[in-house]
């Protein structure tokens, strides 16, 4: 397949799809028809770029074809191949599990079309090359998860919906103003270029500032202490597929954009920013743990397992040796499959137990010991149970952190691991293991149990064969501590000449 | 009864005559300009965007005169879809040259002759009405919603 293709593809895709949706308003079958063919060909898709970059190519397309600094740009390396690969088998699976999960007045009120726009919006953040086209798929996604937030339209959506909203806002104008001062210092907004101009050292304060405002902004997104007050309070209001897909995804475009910029544009090794994320990292792992442990309902303990969990992504990055970002890279791999599939798990325990409160719920594992089996893989991986996948992810970034001696974040990130095993104990302990509550219990339906049975085989495989996905960071952080491939395939020499020329 | 009791109905409004009589005139003039000016956008200031707002006036000067269903009818179908079926416009345009092994969204023109002079046809005028199908539709949309409520 050709290379602008391959990199259109993935974006082209669900924008269609999304597109097709609306065009069919009012026909349900059709839009479901849409969206699973559409997920289906993403996943294909996303496959073959990983396969196209995983040998250490950079793929790069030109929008309209303009020369090298001037247009949009859409690149991939390995770890933007690694994520867009991952969107596409949540995707699908999540797609497979709407078809069962959204309800009526949501199927309406529009969640096919926001559902594919969301897909288009997050691979488009994966794959970009360009700062302000990164704030574009961050809007995409953000409208597209407001409105998947609130489609049930009831007094909690929208209270959830407004907070979600509000505080976003308040990240893509940080964003906003880091993107005005980096074009004021650099003049360019090309990632590449960019890299290269601010690394030039006569940038001065305002490439500096423009650096604190852009992490501050994906700080945010990203959902890490103490900018993550929007995450609790909107993620448990959604239905079992919006919120899957987002604890999946949303928070991890954040990551993957903190990554991206602090390797490629602003290195973090020796700034100011490091010891500050350093810190930032430690408080995400704890204050996310200790929310979860006074929580009760399954939705709210995984949404504050998802701050936990980014605390170690960060923490791999702000290491930052070739180690530590490729136990990052691995972190952020598993996590996608292992949340979101979490978060489909508590939709089928509250429709067999009756509620999302673990206290109401008992009895799941005599009544449903397949389900029973599936909660334990996501969740003892979470946990850090060997051989699952969680247990390398843990594993490489603990690792990491006593090769740099960091003594106390790597005895936090084990303290932390042990409370999230206490948090998964618990729903275990209340929801499967205690006598039957006496719950009414709702058909549950292939749709629902396909998606988790093969999350959960993805995790298991991951776990039992961690080799090649270890190799396969190591090469990613190889290519984003060293990025020369990057920057040469977005600045080619005919490109540099051009700009020369108009100056 | 004040507006904030319960219950209370606004009085119906008479349509203004000069309204309705001219309304038709109206929206007739608004709807060439609007695709002047999406057609225009080509070589010059206008295009598919601009081009929508003026013809979503259009049919919202029919909805004052005649009521939002009038207007809803004159659309055709329902904006959703056509906000849809733009999009879908929008991005085939980008197709062509993908398919030559160019990047996505690399315009295309082909020099048609005619008495008039040549006649440049290219993938840009898919893409603007594309862009102005969303507009017409999403803007619509949206008013009719107010209507509704």
């Amino acid at each position: 397949m050709n290379v602008d293709l391959l990199l259109t593809l993935p974006v082209l895709i669900p924008l269609t799809a999304s597109a097709l949706c609306v065009a069919a308003w009012g026909a349900m079958r059709l839009q479901v028809a849409i969206t699973v063919i559409s997920s289906a060909a993403l996943l294909v898709v996303s496959l073959i770029l990983l396969m196209a970059v995983a040998h250490g190519a950079v793929l790069v397309t030109r929008f309209g074809d303009w020369a090298a600094p001037f247009a949009i740009a859409f690149a991939a390396d390995r770890l933007a191949g690694a994520m867009v690969a991952v969107t596409g088998v949540l995707g699908l699976a999540v797609a497979i599990y709407a078809m069962a999960d959204v309800r009526r007045i949501a199927a309406i009120s529009g969640f096919y079309p926001l559902y594919n726009g969301l897909l288009s919006g997050v691979t488009g953040a994966f794959l970009t090359a360009d700062l302000f086209n990164l704030y574009v798929w961050f809007e995409v996604m953000l409208i597209a998860s407001f409105g998947l937030l609130v489609l049930n339209k009831t007094r909690d959506q929208l209270d959830a919906g407004m907070k979600y909203l509000a505080l976003n806002i308040l990240g893509t104008l940080l964003f906003l103003a880091g993107i005005a001062l980096a074009y004021n210092a650099a003049g360019t907004l090309n990632l590449a270029d960019l890299a290269v101009t601010l690394q030039s050292g006569e940038q001065g304060a305002v490439g500096d500032i423009a650096a604190w405002l852009l992490l501050l902004a994906f700080l945010m997104k990203a959902g890490a202490f103490p900018l993550f007050a929007w995450l609790p309070a909107s993620y448990h209001t959604g239905s079992i597929a919006v919120t899957a897909i987002f604890a999946g995804l949303l928070t991890k475009v954040g990551v993957y954009a903190i990554i991206r910029i602090y390797t490629l544009v602003v290195p973090l090794e020796g700034t100011l920013l490091q010891p500050i994320l350093l810190v930032v990292a430690g408080l995400t792992m704890v204050t996310g743990v200790f929310g979860a442990a006074v929580q009760w309902d399954v939705r709210r303990i995984l949404s504050f397992h998802i701050i936990s969990q980014i605390g170690y992504m960060l923490l791999g990055l702000a290491l930052y040796t070739p180690y530590a970002i490729a136990a990052a890279v691995f972190y952020v791999v598993h996590h996608i499959i292992v949340k979101a599939n979490l978060f489909l798990v508590a939709g089928v325990m509250a429709r067999e137990g009756g509620s999302y409160d673990v206290r109401e719920n008992g009895g799941l594992a005599l009544m449903t010991p397949f389900l029973a089996v599936l909660f334990l893989v996501p969740a003892l991986s979470l946990g850090g149970i060997p051989p699952l996948s969680g247990f390398w992810a843990k594993l490489m970034i603990i690792d990491a952190g006593l090769e740099v001696e960091a003594w106390i974040l790597t005895g936090v990130a084990l303290a932390v691991g042990l409370l999230t095993l206490f948090s998964m104990g618990k729903i275990w302990a209340y929801a499967f293991w205690r006598a039957p509550a006496g719950a009414v219990r709702r058909t549950v339906g292939w749709q629902r149990m396909v998606p988790i049975a093969g999350l959960a085989a993805v995790t298991v495989a991951i776990g039992l064969n961690a080799e090649p996905l270890v190799a396969f960071s190591l090469a990613a952080a190889e290519q984003l501590i060293e990025p020369t491939d990057y920057i040469a395939a977005l600045l080619p020499p005919e490109g540099a000449a051009v700009a020369e020329a108009d100056q | 009864m004040r507006e904030t009791d319960p219950g209370y109905v606004p009085p119906k409004v008479m349509p203004s005559p000069i309204l309705s009589a001219s309304a038709g005139l109206l929206a007739s003039v608004m709807m060439v300009i609007a695709i002047v000016i999406l057609l225009r956008g080509h070589n010059a200031p206008g295009g598919g965007f601009i081009g929508g707002l003026v013809a979503c006036g259009a049919y919202v000067v029919i909805a004052f005169a005649f009521g939002a269903k009038r207007s809803l009818k004159l659309l055709g179908i329902h904006p959703v879809t056509m906000a849809g079926v733009g999009l879908v416009l929008a991005v085939l345009s980008g197709l062509p040259s993908l398919g030559l092994g160019i990047p996505f969204l690399t315009h295309l023109w082909s020099d048609v002759p005619t008495e008039l002079g040549v006649l440049k046809l290219g993938t840009t005028y898919l893409f603007d009405i594309g862009v102005f199908l969303v507009v017409v539709g999403s803007f619509t949309a949206f008013f009719f919603m107010f209507e509704e409520n």
